[in-house]
């Protein structure tokens, strides 16, 4: 079954059908629950983890107060060390970029590592209108493609399937597949058939967990070792990454891996991690011959200019956020329709598709507070989503940048209703005539009054106003007294 | 426009935005976290083992002279035909290159001879050439990869390893078994010290992998599994040198 949507701005038909499907609803329960039972086993010990969440915050906050300089010395750093540094204000000139460097190789075939930065651009989409195919190979990422489908979590890809499914996938899109539910067997079909393709790859693309601007550094995270083919074996390498990813120190690393493996899969360590700072050298036997790094900036400079969304460039893509968030839980990753889904896709992805695009999704929060509760580098999730409602309904205040956007989800009738309301509830005379009209014509309210009905009862009015039962009250006192 | 004027159109208006914003550059925290950390090597040597175990890796520990026997045991164990080692540099380089090697890479030959003798009834390769010509016999013929470590990782029960010359990236990744040879002796307690210690930030070599398991993955229903694309099986042989 293909789950792919038609974008935020049908979040919430979207959302209505998600809930309406028992087996996605199923499969996100139990991938939901393990995910947290893992997080919480991988903090065991709370003081720890304040530690751990205060000392990454602050290297996220101390990198970011220098974003313009490590830039620039992380270009100037892996420059020296060999790779090729490119810069891209946007998707096209990102994917502009990448084309031409796999023009010059004459490349067909991309193989790809893990990078949400590369979903983001819509880069196998691109490349493929220019002859050139892009293979997806971590395991959940080369079964949403194989189904024409997209990625639904940022580190579990194809976690709204489950191995039925898998199996339903694998027998329509791969020939010679005998169906099975044996995990084992599905995991060795995707290995072998990807293997060849590793092999022949002309290019390997990755995203960056890391750029460490003090070595020149690009650091990679995984378990499946698909990163590791990916940066290896073909002869050219290409990472693109956001600009937001760069750390300063080589030390700053270890703290924030330790973050970022509890919090997403609750893993002490992942199985490999990936410290790349150079194409091959002279000597050397294997490893890619050039090594590029493309840095995007897509709407992040934006995020920059405000002191509260600029926390949101703090964010590490752990996926905790939507592992703990009960609208993603039960509408899963597609309902969002962005490549960023979740409580950190509803505060990024304003920034890099503007607020006319994702105005319904920043209403799609139950302000519980479990995202920023868990967020290892505490980015106040709630707060910016207020932020962005408010920038959503208002144009910008006077010393204010404003949104790409901005002010898109103002309603002319929602602002005159508030202002009317505001004047009324501050003029005594209205305030009371309004609430005694409303105790004595109760009985016309109706029971569907919209979207406050679709999960609630219709509210009614009681046989008496408040400022009536105090002055009754005040008056029977009065005469026991 | 060429890729390079316009990336550096992007690169100066990317920054120029960024730069629109005045802040005060926060200074380094003093801020730490409790890292695991031990001075009793037994502790160090059964976290090392107990990490590697959980995640999946055999653990074998030996002393120098059992080397030899223990691999050719674990070779005919698993029916491995054919295997693939580095090669150690003194004999491969010429005087220049082994004049650029650091203490440390000539060690990579340090267990060679004991390799060699454990290894006498496969087929042996070495990855004496590039890739290029190496590759189709390293993805279709070798069963298994031997390398020396760098170090070890006793927090996470984390093998370091130093790809280079002598012992090339692939070695580790591509055949379906990866061996690995670790000494004791550099076993140290966690991650961030290992890096600090030992100032990685001031010679950063091509590529440094850190592996701690054999290649796994839980993308299909949060099952687990293993050998996904790098090798399903990881035979740590830990040699006592204390």
């Amino acid at each position: 079954m293909n789950h792919s949507s038609k974008g935020p701005e049908h979040f919430h038909s979207q959302a209505k059908a998600a809930l309406g499907d028992p087996q996605l609803r199923q499969n996100f329960r139990g991938a939901m629950d393990y995910l947290q039972d893992k997080r919480k086993s991988a903090f065991h010990d709370p003081v720890e983890e304040e530690k751990i969440r205060d000392l990454s915050e602050a290297i996220r906050q101390r990198c970011l107060s220098k974003l313009p300089q490590l830039l620039e010395l992380l270009d100037t750093n892996c420059t020296r060390n060999g790779i090729e540094v490119h810069w891209a204000e946007n998707s096209d000139e990102a994917n502009d970029i990448i084309a031409r460097i796999a023009q010059r190789h004459e490349a067909k075939l991309i193989i790809k590592g893990k990078s949400m930065v590369s979903e983001e651009i819509e880069l196998n989409h691109e490349m493929a209108k220019l002859g050139i195919e892009c293979l997806e190979s971590d395991m959940g990422e080369y079964i949403v493609q194989l189904d024409g489908d997209k990625p639904s979590h940022i580190i579990m890809p194809a976690i709204h399937k489950n191995k039925q499914e898998v199996s339903d996938t694998f027998e329509h899109h791969l020939d010679n597949f005998t169906p099975t539910l044996d995990v084992d067997e599905l995991i060795q079909t995707g290995r072998t058939r990807l293997r060849q393709k590793f092999y022949d790859a002309d290019i390997g693309l990755s995203g960056v967990n890391f750029a460490v601007a003090e070595t020149g550094s690009l650091c990679l995270v995984e378990n499946e070792g698909n990163g590791r083919m990916c940066t290896t074996v073909p002869k050219v390498h290409i990472a693109i990454t956001g600009i937001e990813k760069v750390v300063e120190f080589l030390s700053d690393v270890p703290p924030l891996y330790s973050a970022l493996t509890r919090s997403a899969t609750g893993q002490a360590i992942t199985t490999y991690f990936n410290i790349i700072s150079s194409p091959r050298k002279s000597g050397e036997r294997d490893g890619p011959l050039e090594v590029h790094l493309v840095l995007l900036d897509n709407g992040r400079t934006q995020a920059y200019q405000d002191a509260d969304m600029r926390k949101t460039l703090q964010c590490i893509r752990c996926g905790a956020c939507m592992n703990h968030c009960p609208v993603y839980t039960r509408v899963g990753g597609h309902a969002y329709g962005t490549v960023y889904p979740g409580p950190i896709g509803q505060i990024i992805s304003p920034h890099l598709m503007g607020l006319d695009k994702t105005k319904e999704l920043v209403t799609a929060s139950s302000f519980c507070g479990a995202c920023a509760e868990v967020c290892p580098v505490r980015i106040p999730i709630p707060d910016i989503l207020q932020r962005l409602r408010t920038a959503a309904k208002n144009p910008p205040e006077a010393d204010m940048i404003p949104m790409t956007g901005q002010a898109s989800a103002a309603s002319t009738l929602e602002s005159l209703a508030m202002k009317g309301f505001a004047f009324a509830a501050t003029t005594p005379t209205l305030y009371h005539a309004g609430t005694w009209s409303a105790t004595k014509l109760k009985g016309l309210m109706p029971d569907n009054i919209g979207p406050w009905t679709q999960c609630r009862t219709s509210p009614k009015f009681a046989d008496n106003t408040l400022h009536q039962l105090i002055k009754t009250r005040n008056k029977k006192k009065g005469e026991t007294s | 426009m060429s890729l390079t004027a316009s990336s550096r159109v992007a690169k100066r208006a990317i920054l120029a935005r960024l730069n629109r914003v005045k802040l005060p550059p926060i200074e380094k925290e003093t801020l730490s976290y409790p890292r695991w950390k031990t001075q009793d090597e037994q502790l160090l040597t059964q976290r090392f083992i107990a990490g590697l175990s959980a995640n999946h890796a055999e653990v074998i520990c030996v002393n120098s002279t059992e080397i030899a026997a223990t691999l050719t045991q674990v070779l005919t164990s698993k029916a491995y035909k054919s295997v693939v080692l580095g090669c150690a540099c003194d004999e491969t380089l010429s005087d220049s290159a082994a004049n650029e090697c650091t203490a440390y890479h000539c060690e990579k030959g340090e267990f060679y001879a004991e390799i060699l003798a454990g290894a006498r009834h496969c087929d042996l390769l070495q990855f004496d050439s590039v890739v290029e010509d190496f590759k189709s016999r390293l993805f279709n013929e070798v069963d298994a990869g031997i390398t020396h470590c760098f170090g070890g990782i006793a927090d996470t029960g984390t093998l370091v390893l130093w790809p280079d010359r002598a012992e090339p990236r692939t070695l580790s990744l591509i055949p379906p078994c990866h061996i690995a040879l670790i000494k004791r002796s550099t076993i140290v307690s966690n991650f961030a010290g290992m890096m600090s210690e030992q100032a990685w930030q001031e010679k950063m070599p091509t590529n440094i992998v850190l592996v701690s398991g054999p290649s796994k993955t839980a993308d299909i229903q949060q099952t687990l599994a293993y050998g996904a694309h790098g090798p399903s099986q990881l035979i740590v042989i830990l040699v006592e040198d204390r």
